[in-house]
């Protein structure tokens, strides 16, 4: 691992993590803390590939966010169920089967008809590169391949939750 | 876009708008600066909801039991609401909500709501928020709501000055010779399960619990005063399980039961769901209900001032060096006891 990626894990903790009994550094920060981000970390379809999922929920729990983890075989009807329910901020889906181009459309589309289009869905997995320009267009954020690291999978959450939240 | 209109969040909780439902939980979990206008006006329509916690150890089945007692609950004709409660790490501030991995089967259905909560820093077994929570889920109408804390030892009582019905959840084969030192967790409990029952030694947990039980002569949970746990000797007179009233008192005393269920087959759940209910009938026979409403009343009101007397003295030490007084103390220039007063009289 890069020096760089090494440092953004090791961070030091959330500025929004509860204060310790005396929190000498956040003492004279009085700002309230900026509420945790959400995703619904979720794998559709029949494929039962879930080390990607579980890795990518322990990273995004290591940096500081609230994952909401469903398993596998989860129908787009479940997935849409649970953000609901959740009111996540991410959907973050892992698909390793090569259905993504039947799967992901139909989750944003159940996602808008249920008035969550601020809901910033994310993809990861094995998708063909041709394949990520459609995805994009159908309304995908970002997609994640093999090897993509924490750092930017995190980041990217980041800035587009910042991006939709400012709209 | 999420909404931004108190009034809008209200009605639509009070409406059934599962997505304003979800909205609503949102502020109240993050403490949204115009979440209390909501909670105030959610509180009054609140009372109605049965609340049902189940707590217990790591791995004993809690989010299994809790799926399929929802289940029963609903064939039973009834609503519900859960809500699933894990840890926040200490160390990044975030979580791995995982029960809902358990409770697929409950999904589809809308006289289902399940929302999962991280503790947030909280060590109680809840997080600091679920009593909000609660308020907005019972205002919505659910008969029951179920809430999951997060796997306990035994320390993490806060569950039994939150719900109405506390359910303690063992399995077998989680170390029987221990079940002596987890009293603290078995005194919150109106029901014993024995979750697991289809592993070996199970007959072995249920004999155990139920000596403890025994042991503890009145089978029944200690009573409270002043929202305090209070050994039964030293109650409060007036309360049904005071050892030395008549015997008419003592018929109206609950005997906690120690019960068996396979929560992945849903054996003996609705056996489960009906002493539930009828732990509920006696709550609201004996006038119990009542005092149960006092105390979880009473620990919202305290856990409520003790924050905000947290948030009090905290802002004040903008005002203050608080660092080159901790530096004294380090340096044992200053003690520990004259540098607390001084913080809490902001000088
Ligand atoms: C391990 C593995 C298995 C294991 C799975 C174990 C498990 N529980 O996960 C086993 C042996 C069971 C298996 C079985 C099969 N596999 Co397989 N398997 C793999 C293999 C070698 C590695 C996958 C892996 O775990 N990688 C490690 C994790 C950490 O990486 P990852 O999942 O890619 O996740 C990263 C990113 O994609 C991204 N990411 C992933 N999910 C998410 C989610 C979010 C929210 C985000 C932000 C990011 C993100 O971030 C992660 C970290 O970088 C891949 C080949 C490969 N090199 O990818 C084939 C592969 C996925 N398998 C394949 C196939 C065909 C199968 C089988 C159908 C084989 C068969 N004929 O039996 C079965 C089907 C099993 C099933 N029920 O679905 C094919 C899929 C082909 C396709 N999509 O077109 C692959 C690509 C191999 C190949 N080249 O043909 N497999
Ligand atoms: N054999 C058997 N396994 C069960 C039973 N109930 C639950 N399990 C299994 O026990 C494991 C843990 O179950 P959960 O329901 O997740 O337990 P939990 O208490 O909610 O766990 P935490 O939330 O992590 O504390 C899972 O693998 C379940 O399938 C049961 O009655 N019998
Ligand atoms: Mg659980």
């Amino acid at each position: 691992m890069n020096q760089q990626g090494q440092h953004s894990i090791e961070q030091a903790p959330d500025a929004s993590a509860a204060p310790g009994p005396l929190d000498v550094a956040g003492a004279t920060d009085t700002t309230p803390a900026a509420p945790r981000i959400r995703v619904l970390v979720a794998k559709p379809g029949l494929d039962g590939h879930d080390r990607g999922a579980k890795v990518v929920a322990r990273a995004l729990r290591d940096a500081g966010f609230e994952v909401i983890y469903t398993g596998i075989r989860q129908t787009p009807q479940m997935i849409a169920e649970a953000a609901l329910q959740e009111d996540v901020d991410v959907v973050g889906l892992s698909i390793l089967s090569g259905a993504h181009m039947t799967l992901c459309p139909k989750i944003i589309e159940l996602l808008r008809n249920q008035g969550q289009s601020h809901v910033v869905v994310v993809v990861g997995g094995i998708v063909p590169e041709e394949d990520i320009p459609r995805l994009q267009a159908a309304g995908v954020y970002a997609v994640f391949g093999p090897g993509a690291t924490t750092e930017a999978i995190a980041a990217t959450l980041r800035q587009a939750v910042a991006a939709a939240q400012g709209q | 876009m999420r909404n931004q209109d108190p009034a809008q969040l209200i009605a639509g909780v009070r409406g059934g708008d599962r997505l304003r439902l979800a909205q609503a939980i949102t502020w109240v979990e993050n403490e949204h600066p115009r979440a209390v206008e909501l909670l105030a006006a959610l509180y009054p329509c609140g009372g109605g909801s049965h609340i049902i916690g189940v707590t217990g150890a790591p791995g004993s089945g809690k989010s299994t039991l809790v799926t399929a007692l929802a289940r029963a609950i609903r064939a039973a004709g009834q609503t519900v609401a859960i809500v699933a409660i894990d840890p926040t790490s200490p160390f990044t501030g975030g979580a791995i909500l995982g029960d809902r991995v358990r409770m697929r089967a409950l999904s589809g259905d809308p006289g289902v709501f399940i929302r999962s909560m991280a503790t947030r820093g909280s060590l109680g077994g809840l997080s600091k928020t679920t009593g909000g929570v609660i308020t907005v889920l019972d205002a919505a109408g659910f008969d029951r709501i179920l809430v999951e804390t997060v796997g306990v030892g035994q320390a993490e009582v806060e569950i039994a000055s939150t719900a109405h019905t506390t359910v303690v959840v063992e399995a077998p084969g989680l170390g029987d010779e221990i079940q002596a030192i987890k009293a603290g967790i078995l005194e919150i409990a109106d029901l014993l399960v024995v979750n697991k029952a289809d592993r070996p030694g199970a007959d072995k947990t249920v004999q155990a619990l139920a000596m403890m039980l025994e042991l503890d002569g009145t089978h029944a949970r200690p009573r409270r005063h002043h929202g305090r746990l209070v050994p039964d000797s030293q109650a409060a007179t007036g309360t049904p399980a005071h050892a030395g009233q008549g015997e008419s008192r003592d018929d109206a005393r609950w005997r906690v039961e120690v019960l068996k269920t396979v929560a992945s087959t849903e054996e003996g759940v609705e056996t489960l769901r009906q002493r539930i209910e009828a732990h509920r009938d006696w709550l609201l026979e004996t006038g119990e209900w009542t005092a149960r409403e006092h105390l979880r009343a009473a620990h919202a009101v305290e856990a409520l001032l003790r924050a905000e007397l947290e948030r009090r003295i905290r802002a004040q030490w903008a005002a203050l060096d608080v660092r080159a007084l901790v530096e004294a103390v380090a340096q044992r220039r200053q003690d520990p006891y004259h540098a607390a007063q001084r913080l809490l009289a902001g000088h």
